[in-house]
């Protein structure tokens, strides 16, 4: 679709963004020092560090790409929130303290606490690496999807913006920096979508979205042709000549007779209306001849009680194929056992002074994430009857839901949202950036450095990682943001939670069993994930049936592997007696 | 200096004692769910809290019982640690 941006927009976006990093450069003045730049002098407040857990966790995966399932999917996406919130229950239990106190900087400090081994230090810092590339790309991606409807500017353009000011905000001022960064976008997120569930709330469902008489229901064509122009039912795409917006209540429960809305409705009485009404979803079917490539969108009536429940995305769920059934638990594995394992939610635990605040901040952590996703059930459904939705772009159905409200309420959505992508990206990048300085160049490679060298690493890692990150937001444009996270996870599961947790519950872990599988687990994991058939399809382009991959998802398969290659490997070497834990 | 070693040890034995167990009740709870969607998805569409079917009773609750996990866990701790 084509959007129109508006000044007042434009103003409000701007003001938005500028003030978020004005302030957190302004707060995280202090932050030179190496201490300083990777862990915030481990200062921060528990509750601070929290909410910044939050900023850090609810990245664009959770509020672009979960909404955008839902509205597109229904139930689907909300089984994302339940995987990525039952995630904290790892990191609060099992991860938390303990890793407090064994590490100092980065996550391969942490590993590598008891035995002082290169091959470690080497293996995870490839390991956060490959894991913080494979997360920023949805984030860069989410940031170039706000920018096309609101400035009106080309897809790449967000993702150059967002690449740029991130990489500011990390080179300046370092993890306090990006500290302040998430918490000021942590509760901005949280307090902004509760009033937009408000909202949704009091308007209740309306009929045809509002709009008079019947709904269209017409099919929808957009043509890419061979010399780049996009068609819409065969003729230009103009203002005037645009896809419909889609998404609207089609018919209302018997209990409302001819009314065309319900009026406001209180939070279970919204859902259970909602699964007695009928719904115009669409379905989107491509072809190709040689006038270029066709997306044929054709609305479908359905029942909302078959909306509300599993299966409309993963459509194995329903039909009940083995493999299908293998791909979903994969998935919700990985989910569970990947957040505990990402480095950018790790490093985090060192900005804290302790392992009470360390445990402390968890919980805060949960309650703001958890309360989060149960909003976001009610944005996603919410934007899927708004008569607001682009068919052609799933990650955009928040701000849009946004936008069936006032034009205000969109820019300020999309400057959270693009707030959003700014603090998770810092985070990642900072991440990243300490892999590289401190694992890889300073304990890996055996660089000496003084304190202001090793900071001058961490800003130089920052600018190529941001390059990169750029790079890669181009180029995976198409994908749904939520099912590129998905891969990160996978990869974060398989490689780093079999070692985090044996080193932690099992005495007899050897440095070359954590060495290995770290090693077997990533490349295992990212293996499965070019090979599988979702990347044959939507990456290289190829049938599915060509992949050598029985199901898509690695985890199942690669997480136990893991732990299989650590105790396998531990065993056949001799035991090591630890050294000194660094103290944090 | 000797007798606080020992006492953060103790404490840090217990603190993870109790983790393991509200660890194991989440597990349980995930696993029922997951139980559940992959292999009888029809008893998800069973109403039984105020016309909202299980799929969704059953993932709210679980968002809810990781916070309230979280919480007891918190308190449990509470007063355990000197630093806390």
């Amino acid at each position: 679709m084509l959007y129109d941006s508006s000044p007042v927009a434009i103003a409000i976006f701007a003001s938005f963004v500028l003030g978020v990093i004005g302030l957190s450069f302004w707060l995280g003045r202090k932050g030179q020092s190496a201490k300083g730049y990777y862990a915030a002098h481990g200062e921060i407040h528990w509750f601070v560090n929290g909410i910044a857990f939050a900023g850090d966790y609810l990245s664009a995966a959770s509020f672009l790409g979960i909404c955008g399932m839902i509205a597109f999917y229904g139930y689907d996406g909300f089984l994302y929130s339940i995987g990525f919130l039952a995630g904290w229950i790892v990191a609060l239990f099992v991860i938390a303290e303990p890793i407090k106190a064994l590490g100092k900087f980065t996550f391969a400090d942490a590993l590598d606490a008891r035995f002082n081994s290169r091959g470690i230090k080497f293996a995870v810092a490839i390991s956060t690496l490959i894991v913080s590339i494979f997360y920023l790309i949805p984030q860069m991606v989410g940031a170039g999807h706000l920018i096309v409807p609101l400035l009106g500017l080309p897809h790449a353009v967000g993702v150059i913006l967002v690449g740029v000011a991130v990489t500011l905000i990390v080179v300046t001022a370092g993890m306090v920096s990006t500290t302040w960064v998430q918490f000021i976008k942590g509760s901005l997120l949280v307090f902004f979508c509760g009033i937009l569930t408000i909202m949704i709330l009091n308007r209740g469902l309306l009929l045809n979205a509002g709009r008079q008489g019947e709904e269209d229901l017409r099919p929808q064509v957009q043509t890419r042709t061979s010399d780049g122009r996009v068609l819409v039912n065969g003729e230009p795409q103009t203002a005037e000549n645009d896809l419909r917006p889609v998404g609207t209540i089609y018919k209302l429960p018997e209990r409302y007779g001819d009314a065309r809305e319900t009026g406001p409705l209180r939070p279970l009485e919204y859902l259970s209306t909602l699964e007695d009404s009928q719904i115009v979803t669409w379905s989107a079917k491509k072809h190709t001849d040689n006038k270029g490539m066709h997306t044929t969108f054709t609305p479908t009536i359905r029942d909302g009680k078959d909306l509300l429940k599993p299966g409309g995305y993963f459509k194995g769920l329903s039909s009940g194929t083995l493999t299908d059934r293998l791909n979903f638990a994969s998935l919700m594995l990985a989910l569970f056992c990947g957040t505990a394992s990402l480095p950018h939610i790790l490093i985090r635990y060192y900005t804290v002074k302790d392992a009470a605040a360390a445990r402390k901040s968890t919980v805060v952590g949960i309650a703001a994430i958890g309360g989060f996703y149960v909003l976001t059930l009610y944005l996603g459904l919410g934007a899927m009857t708004s008569g607001y939705l682009d068919p052609t772009s799933s990650n955009m159905a928040a701000p849009l839901l946004a936008k069936s409200f006032s034009e205000t309420l969109f820019a300020a959505i999309s400057a959270i949202a693009f707030t959003t992508v700014l603090g998770t990206v810092s985070g990642l990048i900072m991440a990243g950036s300490g892999a590289v300085a401190h694992d890889l160049i300073e304990n890996c490679f055996g660089v000496t450095m003084n304190d202001h060298e090793k900071v001058r690493a961490g800003k130089i890692s920052a600018v190529f990682l941001g390059v990169v990150a750029m790079a890669l937001g181009i180029l995976f444009k198409n994908f749904n943001v939520s099912f590129l996270v998905g891969w990160a996870f996978h990869i974060a599961a398989s490689a780093n939670l079999p070692a985090l947790v044996m080193l932690l519950f099992w005495p007899r872990t050897t440095k070359q069993g954590i060495t290995a599988a770290v090693s077997v687990g990533m490349v295992s994991s990212l293996g499965w994930i070019l090979l599988s058939a979702d990347t044959f399809e939507k990456v290289y382009g190829l049938p599915r049936g060509d992949s050598p991959i029985p199901f898509s998802q690695p985890g199942l398969v690669t997480i136990p592997l893991g732990f299989l290659v650590l105790v396998f490997v531990s065993l056949l070497t001799p035991p090591q007696e630890p050294r000194q834990v660094v103290d944090a | 200096m000797g007798n606080n070693h020992h006492l953060k040890d103790q404490i840090a034995v217990r603190s993870r004692t109790i983790g393991m167990r509200l660890f194991l009740i989440y597990v349980l709870l995930y696993l029922g769910f997951m139980g559940i969607v992959l292999f009888r998805p029809d008893v998800l569409s069973w109403r039984p809290l105020g016309g909202v079917n299980l799929a969704i009773a059953y993932g709210m609750g679980l968002i809810f019982s990781a916070f309230v996990l979280a919480l007891i866990y918190m308190v449990a701790c509470r007063g355990r640690s000197p630093d806390a």
